[in-house]
């Protein structure tokens, strides 16, 4: 027999469930304790965002919203390992990331309390970072665009992607990675897989054992990860950012966690899913190993676990008040952005709902 | 000076503006070496290298969705569908992405790409390469429709097209893409994105039209002008954002109007015009509005197609009508 290719997919793992070391080569930032900490404390602020959205959700203060629960070490992994100069493309739910990119909490709840400014983020790099895509897998071409662009003009920049292991599914996702390996392009498309696209599972989402083993058909390096061991996600980001800087190509990442909440505050995940298997998901979750790790280290304790807590629900309480205090748009802002100018045609429509508000209509 | 055909000109169009500005490239199945299969891209890609005149893989989608990142990222790519019945899998990402950047971010991010497609029928071609599906797009806000109906306005909004800061479709009509020759000096200078041209001046009746369906509404007009009746043709040729002042002046002197184009009928850019016409112009109106226009069919395959056409009898005949009613 003659084998034409030969492929394997390596699983990378630093921290296990329990935040015991599972190898002794720990990267070097891992070994600066005081930036684990940053990471920690990032990702335990994310948590609490989270939990401050869902409260405003139910209290009927934001419209639906995509929690982030249980990706905190994947989205913060992401955002920590990137430069100032590389542009992220994110789906809906990769707070982690974004926060760490200077994405703002009252942004988010803007955009998901129904006002397009929440896409406007104010803070540099997310201000040049691609706003949501709700159109699945859609972001992952705007971040191969954007990585060719960086090749014409010989920047070295990295556009990176993330999407779910449904998104994973999708044509833009593969036309995305062919692309990248097609013209070598510094692409890092990372598959968040959370087991979950919605109501449907994973092992029905694709027969393939590993997603990341998909980068591997459009030549790219492609490696899976624990998602939930934020050194892992954090060293395998670095290694990719660092082969497409330098001109190496682009990598595929299957970050392997578990969406520990619903999908959306529309959904009620205990229609197609069990408790046994949640209860699970918690076992494994990323804070917890993180924590422990850094107990062990004596460089984190309760004390500080909860004055970080409160440090954050004052930023949130913060934020959430000048969300609230946000006016809403004045009409006119539904046609200010449609073309670079208002077109006569359009003008037309806008001064008659304009005509419409001072009747009080 | 030469004189060019309408493929022509936009190649002309496509290698001045890539000389004057380094973001402008082109990307597409088949632009480089092979110079596109109309030969639009002829030559570029020698003169420009092999980024800036991208032979793509084989995936209209992601021509769109990477166009829409290079414009995020302050390019200006002009992307070709290589035919319009391929236009599809472009679709989400034109409309998705491409036409909503700039609202969804409030003018953070913008879309400043082209996307080129040959449109239309009548050149005997194969299953799904005839389409003309411009009402597909002139529905969705933020993009603005352009149809270029001669070598001089194909340069001359193709200029425009790429300078343009929002994403323009700009379908260009391939059964007239060598139907005769102008000259067109090679001066960059664009034409406006935001008016309609009137080709011909007339009294009686007026022929409204874009794309290929132009040379079937200029031959209507002489026909018709032998028949000692004045037809005044007007090229929307910007279709989104219309200029419908251009053509209420010329309803409001004729009081009549024939709408002529390829496309089904129902729910056609004709429809809109032929509405517009009955909000602004009713009182003008000496007949009701005519249109003449592709069938709700799908385009035949093409021994029979040009009965599907829009023909000049069936556009005199209509303007007759027009005549006939008042």
């Amino acid at each position: 027999m003659t084998i034409a290719a030969k492929f394997e997919i390596e699983y990378l793992q630093y921290l296990d469930a329990e935040g015991k070391q599972v190898r002794d080569d720990l990267p070097e930032f891992a070994k600066d304790l005081g930036h684990m900490v940053e990471l920690y404390k990032l990702m335990l602020s994310t948590r609490v965002f989270d939990a401050k959205s869902i409260a405003l959700q139910r209290t009927g203060k934001l419209g639906t919203y995509a929690s982030c629960l249980g990706h905190e070490a994947a989205h913060v992994g992401i955002g920590s390992a990137m430069k100032p100069e590389d542009v992220y493309a994110p789906s809906y739910r990769e707070y982690g990331a974004q926060l760490y990119r200077g994405v703002q909490p009252r942004e988010v709840y803007m955009y998901w309390g129904g006002d397009e400014r929440g896409n406007d983020y104010q803070k540099e790099p997310a201000r040049h970072d691609f706003a949501w895509s709700v159109p699945i897998a859609t972001q992952c071409l705007h971040a191969a665009g954007s990585a060719l662009a960086f090749k014409i003009r010989g920047e070295k920049r990295v556009a990176v992607c993330t999407i779910g292991d449904g998104g994973s599914s999708k044509g833009d996702f593969y036309g995305a990675i062919n692309i990248a390996g097609a013209q070598n392009l510094p692409l890092v498309a990372v598959i968040v897989n959370n087991q979950w696209a919605i109501s449907v599972p994973r092992k029905i989402q694709s027969g393939a054992p590993t997603l990341a083993q998909k980068g591997i058909a459009a030549g790219l390096f492609s490696i899976q990860v624990d998602g939930n061991d934020i050194i892992a996600v954090r060293k395998a980001m670095e290694d990719a950012l660092e082969r497409a800087r330098s001109g190496k190509g682009g990598s595929v990442l299957e970050l392997v966690t578990y969406r520990l909440g619903d999908h959306t505050t529309a959904d009620d995940a205990r229609r197609y899913r069990g408790e046994q298997e949640v209860k699970d998901g918690w076992e494994k979750e990323p804070m917890k190993r993180l924590r422990n790790w850094l107990v062990g280290k004596k460089v984190w304790d309760d004390a500080k676990e909860e004055a970080w807590k409160a440090e954050c629900d004052e930023w949130m309480d913060n934020e959430v008040n000048a969300y609230l205090e946000t006016k809403t748009q004045p009409v006119s802002a539904m046609f200010d952005y449609i073309f670079a100018e208002v077109p006569a045609d359009l003008a037309k429509q806008r001064d008659y709902v304009l005509s419409l508000e001072s009747k009080g209509h | 000076m030469a004189q060019i055909t309408l493929i022509e000109a936009v190649t002309q169009a496509l290698a001045y503006e890539m000389a004057h500005d380094d973001s402008v490239m082109v990307l597409g199945e088949d632009v480089g070496v092979n110079g596109g299969v109309f030969r639009a891209t002829q030559g570029l890609q020698e003169k420009f290298g092999e980024l800036r005149v991208l032979d793509t893989p084989l995936d209209e989608t992601t021509i769109a969705g990477v166009t829409v990142g290079l414009a995020v990222q302050g390019m200006k790519p002009v992307a070709e569908a290589q035919f319009e019945g391929f236009i599809y899998p472009m679709m989400e990402q034109i409309a998705c992405h491409a036409a909503r950047m700039r609202n969804r971010t409030r003018g953070r991010l913008t879309v400043p790409a082209v996307f080129r497609a040959p449109w239309g029928g009548g050149i005997r071609a194969p299953e799904h390469h005839s389409e003309a599906n411009e009402h597909l797009f002139t529905n969705i806000p933020g993009l603005r429709v352009v149809m270029p109906s001669s070598p001089a306005r194909a340069y001359g909004l193709l200029l425009a097209a790429i300078r343009d800061p929002d994403p323009v479709m700009f379908f260009e009509p391939k059964r007239i893409y060598r139907q005769y020759k102008e000259e067109v000096p090679d001066d960059g200078e664009a034409l406006p994105l935001d008016v309609c041209f009137v080709l011909r001046d007339g009294t009686d009746v007026t022929l409204v039209t874009w794309g290929a369906q132009v040379k079937e509404a200029l031959e209507a007009a002489d026909e018709l002008a032998a028949q000692g009746i004045s037809a005044e043709v007007i090229d929307v040729a910007t279709l989104t954002p219309l200029d419908f002042d251009t053509i209420a002046e010329s309803v409001q002197k004729t009081g009549r109007c024939v709408i002529v184009h390829e496309a089904p009928k129902t729910a056609g850019f004709g429809a809109e015009i032929a509405a517009r016409l009955a909000e602004e112009c009713m009182y003008d109106l000496l007949a009701p509005v005519e249109r003449v226009t592709g069938f709700d069919t799908h385009i035949p395959l093409f021994r029979l197609e040009m009965k599907y056409m829009p023909s000049v009898e069936r556009v005199v005949d209509a303007a007759k009508r027009t005549l006939a009613a008042s």
